[in-house]
């Protein structure tokens, strides 16, 4: 049942032309940032053959580019995520939902299975875009499918956040402004907190969104930061779900 | 026990915030019946029909359907529901076979039957030549056809329909119509409407509901007694006085409406024969022998007078 919605989510998001034109504008940023990455390369790459342990092409190329992507797809994913459940409720086609034999986690799971599977076909686009250059050299592959394991959990994150951003309210644009709003400042939530108390900015540095991320950029892989992103999507799904009951009870 | 009844709504009660709209409604609906739902704007009719389906919770009260909980068991008993609610839920960006198939995978149609609904109920709502159109470029008409094949795709036991027929030509209704009867052959059906010949045409009972309330619940051969009102209209040339009228046996009061125009009330058994023999015998010229029946309109709008509910409530306006 899952997959039944999951898949409806999926072909509505590709009949229309929102998705495509995301998918076209996301892969020809990339292309650019992927092509200015190799020209620091090309420049630095003399100076590096002098020096022992030299960063490689994987830490000048890739990595800043899956930094950049995640830039990227927090500015994209809330325009993805919009209109999922907000846009249902607008056209009272939620009702189908309602009144077909399928409990609310089922259909929460799905639209979210269905978003997922549409931002692993930009992050595969991205992930063949950094695996081309082993056409020409070697990458440290163990690193960037840390990276890419990174950026799938973040779009995760992101997706469940903006899914239920998309519950709260019958406007897409309400939804896809309070999840940028809301996904922006966990970005820079540990911005603060720094001159605060220790476990306050503990607690900040912990919440923020990028610092679980930048550890698995730099290829290491800690069981906290997967759990970090777990718990995030889980706590997310599960104030959807329980919305979308609210919707039916009495209050 | 009462494995009969297709629904069995106890005692609903839904309070939206401080506001009761639906107040202690209880009715059974039993295979073959077509339960007509009247009452007028904001009664509680779309509110109970959602409560039925699963679309809102009941603050009170109890509903099964097939014997099955519904709030206890919402999964299995929703098998048994198809709704089509006032606005149909249609993705207007998916074709119809696109939609419908969707539809019957939602509602658990097996895959080697699938194909099968998806045509059976495409032909009975008159679909068999938009299959392939968007459901977004279709013309009102058809996009409500779209919402009742979605409703009886999965063969469910009872078809709970809000305002079918609103927005369709006179040509289409009577097709939707002729549809709800012949569904009420094998499934039981809950209609709701402002159209009232639309109830008198094809449901066998009628509950109407005011103010949350119900005010009155009845089959369709109960309202035929209401609808009769112990009254005959009579016409006559030669004009008699009151008291000549009354004499006639069982005529118990007599009326003048214009000049030879009377309206006479009756006690026990029609005694138009007898009115007529004496009407021929004393040379009176009749002209005009009817019974007078109460329309159900007037019945509607007795019952739900106690507020200011506009009388033309008939004509639903396209929404």
């Amino acid at each position: 049942m899952i997959f039944t919605i999951a898949a409806r989510e999926l072909k509505a998001l590709f009949l229309s032309p929102l998705a495509w034109s995301i998918l076209a504008v996301v892969q020809f940023l990339l292309a650019y940032l992927f092509l200015a990455q190799i020209d620091t390369y090309m420049m630095f790459a003399p100076r590096l053959a002098g020096m022992e342990d030299a960063p490689g092409v994987t830490d000048i190329v890739v990595m800043p580019l899956l930094g950049n992507a995640a830039v990227i797809l927090l500015l994209v994913a809330p325009l993805i995520t919009m209109r999922v459940l907000s846009e249902e409720r607008r056209n009272r086609t939620l009702s189908l939902l309602m009144s077909a034999p399928v409990s609310m986690t089922e259909i929460v799971l799905g639209k979210y299975l269905g978003i997922l599977v549409f931002f692993m076909v930009m992050l595969g686009l991205l992930a063949l875009m950094a695996l081309s250059l082993l056409a020409g050299t070697d990458l440290d592959l163990g690193k960037v499918a840390s990276g890419l394991l990174g950026l799938a959990l973040l779009v995760g994150a992101f997706s469940a956040a903006g899914l239920y951003m998309s519950s709260l309210t019958e406007q897409p644009t309400i939804a896809a402004v309070s999840s940028f709003g809301l996904l922006l400042l966990l970005w820079i939530i540990n911005w603060a907190g720094g001159s605060g108390a220790a476990a306050v900015s503990g607690l900040f540095s912990y919440l923020s969104l990028v610092g679980h991320y930048e550890s698995l950029l730099k290829g290491l892989f800690n069981s906290t930061d997967v759990v970090y992103y777990l718990l995030f999507i889980l706590t997310f799904l599960v104030l959807s779900i329980q919305r979308l009951d609210a919707n039916r009870l009495p209050h | 026990m009462d494995k009969e009844f297709l629904v069995d709504a106890q005692h609903l009660y839904r309070y939206y915030g401080p506001t009761c709209a639906v107040q202690d409604v209880s009715f059974q609906l039993a295979k073959g019946d077509v339960l007509g739902f009247l009452g007028p704007n904001g009664a509680g009719k779309s509110s109970t029909m959602q409560m039925l389906t699963g679309n809102l919770a009941p603050s009170a009260g109890k509903i099964r359907v097939r014997g099955i909980d519904l709030l206890d068991e919402p999964k299995r008993a929703k098998r048994e529901l198809g709704y089509l609610p006032e606005q149909p839920p249609l993705y207007r960006e998916h074709s119809v076979d696109e939609f419908l198939s969707y539809c019957g995978r939602l509602h658990l149609v097996p895959k080697n039957r699938l194909r099968q609904a998806l045509d059976s109920a495409k032909e009975r709502c008159g679909l068999g030549a938009v299959g392939k159109r968007l459901i977004g470029n279709l013309s009102k008409g058809y996009q409500q056809r779209v919402g009742i094949a979605q409703a009886i795709l999965h063969n469910p036991a009872v078809v709970i329909l809000d305002e079918p027929t609103v927005g369709l030509d006179p040509i289409q209704i009577r097709e939707i119509r002729h549809l709800i009867r012949e569904l009420g052959n094998d499934h039981g059906i809950i209609l709701s409407t402002h159209i009232l010949p639309e109830v008198q045409g094809v449901c066998n009972r009628v509950q109407i509901i005011n103010q949350g309330r119900l005010v009155f619940a009845d089959s369709m051969s109960g309202l035929e007694q209401h609808l009769h009102s112990q009254h005959l209209i009579i016409r006559l040339r030669q004009i008699p006085s009151i008291d000549e009228l009354t004499q006639v046996p069982g005529i118990v009061a007599a009326e003048a409406l214009d000049t030879g125009h009377f309206r006479l009330r009756y006690e026990g058994a029609n005694p138009a024969s007898a009115v007529a023999e004496i009407a021929v015998a004393r040379g009176w010229g009749l002209e005009e022998l009817v019974p007078e029946r109460r329309t159900l309109e007037q019945i509607f709008v007795e019952l739900t007078m106690q507020d200011h509910v506009p009388q033309d409530t008939a004509n639903g306006e396209a929404a």
